[in-house]
């Protein structure tokens, strides 16, 4: 799997680099338009009074995993999933969660806040950021071998996890996102 | 062309063009759209400025490489979209302290920007600890349903509304 990741990743690596500017251009209007470069919306979000920056990522997902699926089927895609670990992904993700609230913006999207004129992710944010990631580099030799392993389950995806045909998980997850977007529409968030 | 000029769309509109977007990502470069590894990476860039090249040889930069990648040309490209944006629909603006801070901690920058930084040194620590943040893990690996990505983009959340309810509620 090693290999295969290293591969994987050599084949990436010579991708035209202007198609990453390309695809950043539009993904960083369509942030800007959904107002995700904003601080406010953000933390509505987390303070569960404006539901915006879930409606986004959860239409994304659900045009998104159909289109990605539908073109694995075809055999047009490889898919490319993160290997995690309970170690990895939830210390990790709700040490990113207090992050993301004291901030009010994410990796993506603080680039966006920067465009957008606002200076708090300029000046405080973006440094905050580098800084961080510089002392998980310092760390990271301790935290690999460590609390990094600690439940490893490598780079699975639900199907494979529940050893199912790809579709049996895709429509039933479609679907949940469908009726949870009408159910928030219905009641008004 | 009145589209361009709105200055917002739709969620459903703005997270419809993201999916697609992704498809094109993984269909022209392999390369789903993800974000953070780009600030370790200039992280580890600034640090060599200064330390010199014995930085490369830390190893979580063998791993990731202190190039400017693909990744490295989207973030650019965020900043440029997300200003043109703001540009054609009269969103742009200067500010230092977005008002609903202002609203529970005042109108300091200096307080605001003490905030963002110590906010962003999670931020950043939590996102290479996961391995990916809101759109690696957040979009772009739920939606190739990830066991990872579900887990993290779940606990994201989790920590992100505890830590809001406590800055605001009990602090704020």
């Amino acid at each position: 799997m090693q290999a295969k990741e290293s591969e994987n990743k050599s084949k990436r690596d010579k991708s035209p680099l202007i198609w990453g500017l390309v695809f950043g251009i539009l993904f960083g209007f369509l942030l800007q338009k959904g107002g995700a470069t904003k601080y406010d919306v953000i933390i509505g979000q987390l303070l569960l009074t404006d539901f915006t920056v879930l409606k986004i990522m959860l239409s994304a997902v659900l045009t998104g995993m159909l289109g990605i699926y539908l073109m694995k089927t075809l055999g047009w895609v490889e898919l490319n999933p993160k290997s995690g670990s309970m170690g990895i992904n939830i210390i990790g993700g709700l040490i990113f969660g207090v992050g993301f609230a004291v901030l009010g913006y994410c990796p993506g999207t603080i680039v966006g806040a920067i465009g957008n004129g606002y200076l708090d992710a300029l000046v405080g944010g973006l440094a905050g950021i580098l800084i961080g990631t510089g002392i998980f580099a310092a760390l990271y030799s301790r935290l690999k071998t460590g609390i990094l392993k600690k439940g490893d389950f490598g780079n699975m995806t639900l199907p494979q996890l529940f050893k199912v045909n790809d579709w049996v998980v895709v429509v039933p997850v479609a679907v949940l996102i469908f009726l949870l977007l009408i159910w928030l529409e219905r009641v008004g968030l | 062309m009145e589209l361009l000029t709105e200055v917002r769309w739709t969620p459903y509109a703005v997270g419809i063009g993201i999916g697609i977007l992704s498809w094109f990502s993984f269909l022209i470069s392999r390369e789903p759209i993800s974000c953070s590894t780009s600030f370790a990476r200039t992280s580890g860039g600034i640090e060599r400025l200064f330390r010199g090249k014995k930085v490369e040889l830390k190893p979580y930069y063998q791993e990731i490489k202190l190039v400017v990648g693909w990744q490295g040309m989207l973030v650019l490209g965020i900043v440029i979209g997300s200003l043109i944006s703001a540009l054609l629909s009269g969103d742009f603006h200067w500010q230092w302290v977005p008002s609903l801070w202002a609203s529970a901690f005042g109108n300091s920058p200096v307080l605001r920007v003490i905030g963002a930084l110590l906010g962003g040194v999670c931020l950043g620590l939590g996102a290479r600890w996961a391995g990916g943040c809101t759109s690696g893990h957040g979009i772009s690996g739920t939606l190739q349903l990830a066991v990872s990505s579900w887990i993290s983009a779940i606990c994201f959340f989790i920590g992100g509304i505890l830590m809001a309810q406590f800055l605001f509620k009990v602090i704020g």
